[in-house]
């Protein structure tokens, strides 16, 4: 029997579809709605939520525990104030990826991860030399993700607590009197929320929240709405993106920082002298000027995709949802020069777009490259632009 | 004159093909000055707050034909763009019945099927073909009629190109496009289905906006032309945009703006100044004076060449042809505010349903007889309706658990027999709200506050003449190569540096922002 996560109740209720996947063993969503464009426009409108309990959670505390995370994750959490959250990584010695997660800092000396593998062997190896203990909360905890412009307004009728929090700022209040954690986070690009409490309050938590967002417009959504918004933002996903490096079976499956567009996380590391793992590799990297690849967006004009179609009596049918494959990339010469990892029909940009690897001589915005496609049974190319990341970066996600 | 009275080009007009069309321009690196009439920009696609916290979209209210290109050229979704595709639609019977149509292809074969098992496939070849010919067309649809009556050599390459397009056309589908552009939708829909409230269905969406019933040819091109729409890159896909028609063109102004134009409101443009036949800039009617070498009128074509522009200093077939070209608008809008949802008995409890359009045609034969009162000069006893509740899909339309009812109406012709619209305004909303209340039997209840907008107003709002809400009727011999007038469909008129660039000129009308668009490369290829 599958398991599934404290909401089940009320989100089998609203699934018109029943479609679910299997996400760790609990059912999940892929969408409710008979599509999930609509459950897309519901975050991008007015405010989703998607239920995020499956994600693995460890309370990190003790005397050393920044210590630990200072040398486990490759951003800095030295600088990290308690009330405060990051999105973070960690790597192998090698300096590729392993993983990525949340950190949040409750105080000087007590952390949460939030990861979508299970880290908790991981975690538990690496501290047995310092003063930590490490707890897997992943039960105690249901979350989910509240999205979308009316995110604020349906959590203020709540909680007035929430008010002033910042980006990546989280906050320990009530719902229902029931302790929650609320941060202003997400994967949807978008402003946004996510709410942790206890599992045993779930349904009661879930239902003040449906309560207050009824006016607003609230609904659930899915997988594959998770996944457009998330396209659109530029965020990469593990399992899409990349894989932890420690399973990978060869170099081509295996990605630096930098390769994966997530240098911008360790700032600093040349000059500071912080040990952690993969620091070595990483600056080495960059002297020598080695990365294989950088990560880019791509766009494909509706003209040219329209027409790619039509040149070959055929008729374009965009699909929003997110394609399970890759796509192979191609410069001006037919030479290959990369991969996209994500590729889809945007709704709101009415054309397709796409994260995507390309040679670092090719990663320049304004590029022209060449997409492969299936087209009346032959692989076409069709014309695509190098953009930077992200899509969709509405003021609101940090204003 | 001071030199911020003068500029690269006046755009006149600023509905969204003035702001279309001066976004494109300003971005060339013009210097732009966009005039409009009005306190606010939008013409004929505006949202106002009519009541604290509700939005009315006072005329048009969904989007579906705005050309994909504009949205990417123009980098729209950084200044808000943000279109909510509709999820389904409804239309209610007269037995209590109804069809309703949502995201789900498997369902809606099997709701097709409670009306006609024959016609689910039948709906299917119905899609097909017309998938086709909308292909086949497109081409044509977005790009510049040739003149056909010029001796360039670029005008002959296109007609080269046209009649080998026409040439290599599969036989079947250039019969269909005939079938469609010349017959009626009824007939059309006849070779494919049998039940009465699909065909409804099909039919409403062909009457929209002209003096026409679905049993009167020339109702199938008008089909035609309201499912060319690639929105979404789905053929004939709506939406509602966020904030309403108003939200979208205030995405429009933000472009514009930040592409450099300038918009001047309150500015009524009285004549154009025009020197041994010459643009030289226009003239408001408070007498302020603007210089620019261009001109863009985005009027309508009786405006643009028989108002703003001298028609003594213009050709006298023009001038002609201009004074025939029809218009008689025959759309109203009855906009409401509520204080709750309507309730549909047969779908009790349920409001899904009313996530996209509301279609009050349940029968061929009503919309037919809503037609014929047109025909005499008054209005439809039971009036053809298609309404939408847009606050159910934007919570930013109306205050939480209130809603706006947007609700357009047909037929209501312009020039009413022996009455006016100043008299009748009430009794043609007293039926529409009666005709409303005979399918949602709680609907009086609810209406808190409601707008009508009867083509006089219209007119008088917009500058549309009539009322027409294409700025001029869909008839084959005022479309394409025709629109507005033999020899002038390439936005070009014969004063030179005077442009056209509003609804009146292909492709035609509907928030589209094509004629914006393509005029813009018009004015961009003279260099002036
Ligand atoms: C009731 C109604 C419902 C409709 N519903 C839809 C719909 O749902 N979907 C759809 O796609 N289309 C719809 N349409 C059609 C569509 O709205 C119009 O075709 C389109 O908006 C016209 O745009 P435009 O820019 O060409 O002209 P307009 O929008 O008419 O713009 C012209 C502008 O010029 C200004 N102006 C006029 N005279 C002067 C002057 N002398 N000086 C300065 N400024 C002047 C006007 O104030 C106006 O702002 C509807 C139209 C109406 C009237």
């Amino acid at each position: 029997m599958m398991r599934t996560t404290p909401f089940h109740p009320r989100l089998a209720e609203f699934s018109q579809s029943q479609m679910w996947g299997n996400w760790s063993g609990y059912l999940s969503a892929v969408r409710y709605d008979l599509s999930s464009k609509y459950e897309y426009f519901g975050v991008r409108n007015a405010a989703g939520f998607f239920d995020t309990s499956p994600l693995h959670k460890y309370w990190i505390r003790g005397r050393d525990a920044e210590l630990l995370c200072s040398f486990v994750f490759a951003r800095d959490v030295r600088t990290l104030k308690p009330g405060r959250a990051q999105y973070t990584i960690w790597c192998d010695d090698a300096g590729f990826v392993m993983e990525d997660g949340v950190l949040f800092r409750f105080s000087a000396d007590e952390f949460m991860l939030t990861a979508a593998e299970p880290n908790f062997g991981f975690l538990k190896k690496l501290s047995s030399r310092y003063d930590v203990e490490i707890v897997d909360a992943t039960e105690d905890y249901a979350s989910l993700a509240l999205q979308g412009p009316r995110s604020r307004d349906i959590l203020e009728v709540l909680t007035p607590d929430i008010s002033g929090l910042r980006y990546f700022g989280f906050t320990e209040t009530k719902i229902a009197n029931t302790p929650v954690i609320i941060s202003r986070t997400g994967f949807s690009g978008d402003l946004g929320y996510e709410v942790m409490m206890p599992a045993a309050d779930a349904l009661r938590v879930l239902d003040e929240i449906l309560e207050a967002g009824h006016p607003h417009g609230i609904r659930p959504y899915g997988d594959e709405a998770l996944g457009m918004t998330r396209i659109e933002a530029g965020l990469p996903l593990i399992g899409v993106e990349f894989n932890s490096s420690r399973y990978a079976w060869t170099a081509e499956d295996r990605f630096t920082p930098d390769e994966l567009g997530l240098g911008w996380l360790l700032k600093g590391i040349e000059d500071d002298s912080r040990p952690f793992i993969g620091r070595d590799a990483i600056l080495r990297e960059r002297t020598d000027g080695s990365s294989r690849w950088r990560t880019v967006g791509i766009t494909v004009a509706w003209s040219d995709f329209y027409e790619l179609f039509d040149s070959r009596g055929h008729l374009a049918v965009p699909d929003e949802i997110p394609v399970a494959w890759e796509s192979m990339l191609y410069g001006a010469n037919d030479e290959r020069i990369g991969y996209a990892t994500s590729f889809m029909y945007s709704p709101v940009l009415q054309r397709h777009i796409g994260i995507a690897r390309v040679k670092p001589m090719y990663a320049e915005p304004g590029t022209d490259i060449y997409l492969e496609q299936t087209v009346n049974h032959e692989y076409i190319n069709v014309r695509a632009t190098v953009t930077t990341l992200p899509f969709y970066n509405p003021e609101r996600k940090t204003a | 004159m001071s030199d911020t009275f003068s500029y690269d080009a006046i755009v006149i007009g600023g509905g969204h093909n003035g702001l279309t069309n001066a976004a494109y321009l300003a971005k060339a690196g013009k210097k732009v000055l966009v005039l409009e009439q009005r306190h606010l920009v939008g013409g004929a696609a505006i949202t106002e707050e009519l009541r604290p916290g509700f939005q009315f979209t006072t005329f048009s209210y969904a989007l579906s034909l705005l050309r994909p290109e504009i949205i990417q050229e123009l980098d729209l979704v950084r200044y808000g763009f943000m279109p909510l595709l509709m999820r389904s639609h409804f239309a209610p019977m007269e037995n209590g019945d109804y069809f309703l149509l949502g995201p789900d292809t498997g369902l809606n074969r099997q709701e097709i099927a409670r009306h006609s098992k024959a016609d689910v496939d039948g709906m299917e070849r119905f899609e097909h073909d017309t998938a086709r010919v909308r292909q086949f067309l497109r081409p044509l649809f977005d790009s510049i009629p040739p003149n056909l009556f010029s001796d360039d050599p670029a005008d002959a390459e296109k007609m080269a190109w046209l009649l080998k397009h026409l040439g290599t056309g599969d036989k079947k589908v250039i019969h269909d496009t005939v079938r469609l552009l010349t017959g009626s939708i009824a007939d059309f829909c006849d070779d494919y289905l049998e039940s009465d409230i699909i065909k409804a269905t099909i039919c409403s969406a062909a009457c929209v906006g002209i003096k026409l019933g679905p049993m009167s040819p020339g109702s199938g091109m008008n089909w035609l032309y309201l499912s060319m729409g690639e929105h979404d890159g789905l053929g004939g896909a709506w939406s509602f945009h966020k904030g309403g028609n108003g939200g979208f063109t205030q995405v429009l102004a933000r472009a514009a703006t930040a592409y450099g134009a300038e918009i001047r409101l309150n500015s009524h443009v009285d004549h154009l100044i025009t020197d041994k036949g010459e643009v030289k800039g226009v003239a408001l009617q408070d007498g302020t004076e603007f210089r620019a070498p261009i001109v863009v009128s985005s009027l309508d074509p009786r405006r643009t060449f028989l108002e703003i522009a001298d028609p003594r200093e213009l050709p006298a077939d023009l001038v002609e042809t201009i004074q025939r070209f029809r218009f008689q608008g025959v759309s109203s809008k009855v906009n409401f505010a509520l204080d709750g949802l309507p309730e549909y008995p047969a779908l009790s409890g349920r409001t899904d349903q009313y996530l996209g359009f509301i279609n009050m045609a349940p029968t061929v034969e009503y919309m037919e007889r809503a037609y014929d009162a047109a025909k005499y000069g008054w209005y439809s006893e039971r009036p053809y309706m298609d309404a939408c509740i847009q606050s159910l899909m934007d919570p930013d339309m109306a205050p939480p658990g209130k809603h706006v009812m947007s609700c357009y109406v047909m037929y209501t012709p312009y020039e009413l027999k022996d009455s006016t619209w100043q008299a009748e305004r009430e009794n043609m909303a007293d039926r529409v709200q009666a005709t409303i209340q005979s399918f949602f039997p709680n609907f009086n209840d609810l209406v808190l506050q409601r707008e009508i907008v009867t083509p006089d107003i219209i007119e008088a709002k917009t500058g549309l003449s009539e009322g027409n809400i294409y700025a001029g009727e869909f008839f084959p011999h005022q479309m394409y190569f025709f629109r507005p007038a033999p020899g002038y469909s390439d936005y070009r008129t014969p004063i030179r540096g005077y442009y056209q660039c509003g609804s009146g000129t292909h492709p035609g009308g509907c928030v589209i922002g094509a004629p914006g668009r393509l005029a813009s490369f018009e004015v961009l290829r003279d260099g002036r």
